[in-house]
């Protein structure tokens, strides 16, 4: 995340076919670029690949990797894939929505966490695992993951 | 000529049509849900599975191409226990308040379980409670009743453009939203109601104002008038289970008495009072050079249309309200005088084919500084409904007169229902105004018809115009790209959201039959073959308005009541 943000303008300066084929990489790069997906940026690629904001906004939906708010300042990826799913990833998901006061896909309105799904991390081994701001924790449970967000939180309140 | 066999009878095929077609020309009744006449199949709801023989999956026979040779058997245990399952999954998760629904008695999830012989919940599910979306002054959205048959998001993508809602999620979380889950209200949604049109279920239905308008006709300090528009009169009798097309004019006047309005006045006058000013309008651009195309402002959905996708074309809309907006005004300014009442003590209701109108009577430079024209809007069903509230019943009722000064109308005026009716209004009263004749023959058949988009070049005297008469948006916004990459022969562009015009309104009677629209259509063009008066300029109550009050066409008091303007409007579109 060095330099300055891509624009939207920029990335589609970058790709001047208009087929709609292009739609979910273009989503893609706009994310890569700015962290999530904007209002602006929806009306933006609607303009340049004539499609209408819901039709775009409904096939990002579709898929989990999407988001449409900026990410926390803590991103929480909690793995929900089968060897974690398993060893009980669901009741960590659960206390760790009520923490948060979070559903997937949301980040709280203090900018602090960001909540997100993820199919799988690639480390089944360590399962069940969140992960925060890139850093693993495996082996979790309900209250040592709640014990991680409420590390993280005293430490932006000392900061 | 493909053959097919179907439950043992030989079926003759046509080229290219689907199997479901084939069956439905052929007398076999397969039930659908996705499905609607007019729109492209998709295959959604899987209600319509046939067996055929050597094919190992059941076929939707709405999107399955018939084929020569296919042996189909759509009754067979395996089709009807599919689709029995179907319906039972979609009953699991559906809230069950039927007695509470606004589509009860009129809903095809009803009948597809009835027809399915569903008698128990079989199959528990779990209810997602999501919350209505009332923020719409036109439409209310309960997602929960939502089949997500996806008929709403094709009605207002394909046929009007508009593209305001779409599916979003995936498997159980999918629904049907706009933009960002934002509220209609702030979406590009222009209010015409088609969506509720062809909505299966309750999830779709208009903001009720009902409640508004009973509480109004119970106050004792209100004076409770209402307004008729033109498509209302030959469409409100199929609610009460009669063969469309019959025009129950008098009868509705009657009827609106009984129900406690003190004045029932015709907004077919009105739109002879649109036609004055509009085609007074339409001479003055010609004269000045423009901006021409001049484009109709009486369909409210057009007008936001503009405002949100061609705010660039706001110029091109006649400034003219729209009738229920110029009755609404002259009630209040001009009746309310007359008949020695405060004007805020009028309460003004419109009853009207249309979503939108809703949506029209609240617009903001309606209200900016001064009363309402217009203080509740009805649908032609919520006016059925009313009526059954009541205990009353439509065919007993004897003729009776709308009330004066606006009770008179012209044929030209009863036009308004229907596409190309303020078209062929506008020219009748625009050759007067050009060229101080008659036109020889008043019927413009050019413009007349059901057709999404009618073309005419009209002469009124030396001057040649080029027509066009478009209903339904998608069809709008193809003859604005048409404008746009250059087209220079349109004069005057009449524009109205729905198809086939206000008789096929958003209001309008839902599940009535494809062939409801023509018969309405027919009825509109006898009643102004069998007028004395034709032309909006020769109806004395117009002419007596203006002489007593309005002064002329466009003057200043016309501009302060009957005109307005319009604003770009910064959503996501």
């Amino acid at each position: 995340m060095n330099g300055p943000v891509r624009s939207v303008a920029e990335i589609l300066a970058a790709h001047p076919d208009r087929g709609r084929e292009h739609l979910i990489p273009l989503l893609q790069e706009v994310q890569e670029a700015q962290g999530f997906v904007s209002r602006e940026a929806v009306a933006e690629l609607g303009a340049h690949l004539g499609l209408p904001s819901s039709r775009i906004y409904g096939v990002a939906t579709f898929y989990n990797q999407f988001r449409f708010q900026p990410l926390g300042r803590y991103h929480v990826q909690v793995c929900r894939g089968t060897a974690c799913h398993v060893k009980g990833s669901q009741g960590v998901f659960q206390a760790i929505k009520r923490y948060l006061q979070l559903e997937a896909g949301q980040t709280a309105r203090d900018g602090l966490f960001s909540l997100e799904v993820v199919a799988c991390l690639g480390a089944c081994g360590l399962a069940p695992l969140i992960c925060v701001n890139g850093e693993f924790h495996g082996g979790v449970d309900a209250d040592s993951a709640v014990k991680i967000l409420r590390r993280c939180r005293r430490e932006a309140e000392s900061a | 000529m493909p053959r097919i066999e179907a439950n043992g009878r030989t079926l003759e095929a046509r080229r290219g049509e689907t199997l479901l077609e084939t069956l439905r020309r052929g007398g076999i009744r397969v039930p659908t849900l996705c499905h609607y006449e007019g729109l492209p199949p998709t295959g959604a709801c899987r209600l319509c599975v046939v067996e055929v023989d050597g094919l190992p999956n059941l076929v939707p026979a709405c999107s399955y191409p018939v084929v020569e040779g296919l042996k189909v058997h759509t009754h067979s245990a395996r089709a009807v226990n599919a689709r029995r399952t179907i319906v039972e999954l979609l009953l699991s998760n559906h809230p069950d308040d039927c007695l509470y629904c606004a589509r009860h008695g009129n809903c095809r999830l009803q009948d597809l379980s009835e027809e399915l012989g569903v008698r128990a919940r079989r199959l528990p599910g779990t209810r997602r409670h999501l919350p209505r979306d009332v923020s719409s002054p036109a439409i209310v959205r309960d997602p929960d009743k939502c089949v997500l048959c996806g008929r709403c998001v094709r009605a207002c993508q394909e046929v009007q453009g508009v593209a305001a809602i779409d599916m979003t999620g995936r498997g159980s979380g999918a629904r049907v939203d706009t933009a960002f889950g934002e509220g209609l209200n702030v979406s590009s949604c222009v209010n015409c109601g088609q969506c509720v049109m062809v909505c299966p279920t309750g999830a779709l239905t208009e903001r009720s104002h009902l409640d508004l308008v009973e509480g109004a006709l119970r106050d004792p300090a209100l004076t409770v008038v209402a307004q008729v528009a033109p498509a209302v009169s030959v469409s409100l009798a199929e609610l009460f289970g009669e063969k469309p097309g019959r025009d129950v004019d008098g009868a509705l006047y009657a009827l609106l008495r009984r129900l406690g309005f003190s004045r029932v006045f015709d907004t077919a006058f009105a739109a002879d009072l649109t036609i004055m000013e509009e085609a007074s309008e339409l001479v003055r651009r010609l004269r000045d050079g423009g901006p021409l195309p001049m484009f109709t402002s009486c369909s409210p959905g057009w007008v936001k249309f503009v405002e949100t996708f061609y705010p660039e074309r706001i110029a091109h809309l006649s400034t003219c309200k729209s009738p229920q907006q110029m009755l609404g005004a002259v009630i209040k300014a001009h009746f309310a005088a007359r008949a020695g009442l405060e004007p805020e003590r009028v309460f003004s209701v419109a009853i009207m084919p249309c979503t939108a109108k809703k949506f029209e009577a609240q617009r903001e430079e309606m209200l900016e500084g001064k009363l309402a024209d217009v203080d509740a809007v009805l649908t032609t069903r919520e006016l059925a409904d009313l009526v059954r509230r009541r205990g009353l019943r439509l065919g007993d009722l004897a003729p009776e007169p709308a009330d004066m000064p606006f009770g008179r109308r012209s044929g030209a005026g009863k036009l308004f229902g229907a596409s190309g009716g303020v078209m062929e209004a506008a020219i009748r009263t625009a050759h007067h105004l050009v060229t101080g004749g008659e036109l020889a023959d008043l019927k413009v058949e050019a413009v007349r018809g059901l057709e999404g988009v009618k073309e005419a070049r009209v002469r009124l005297g030396d001057l040649e115009l080029g027509v066009a008469v478009v209903s339904g948006l998608g069809n709008a916004r193809r003859l604005l790209q048409e404008i746009d990459a250059g087209r220079r022969d349109l004069h005057f562009v009449e524009v109205m959201s729905c198809p086939g015009g206000c008789i096929g309104g958003g209001g309008q009677p839902i599940g009535a039959d494809p062939a409801a629209l023509g018969a309405r259509l027919q009825a509109l063009y006898r009643i102004d073959g069998a007028e004395t008066v034709r032309t909006a300029h020769a109806n004395p109550a117009v002419r007596q308005l203006y002489a007593e009050f309005l002064g002329e066409p466009l003057g200043p008091r016309s501009h302060e009541l009957l005109h307005t303007h319009y604003d770009a409007r910064t959503v996501l579109r």
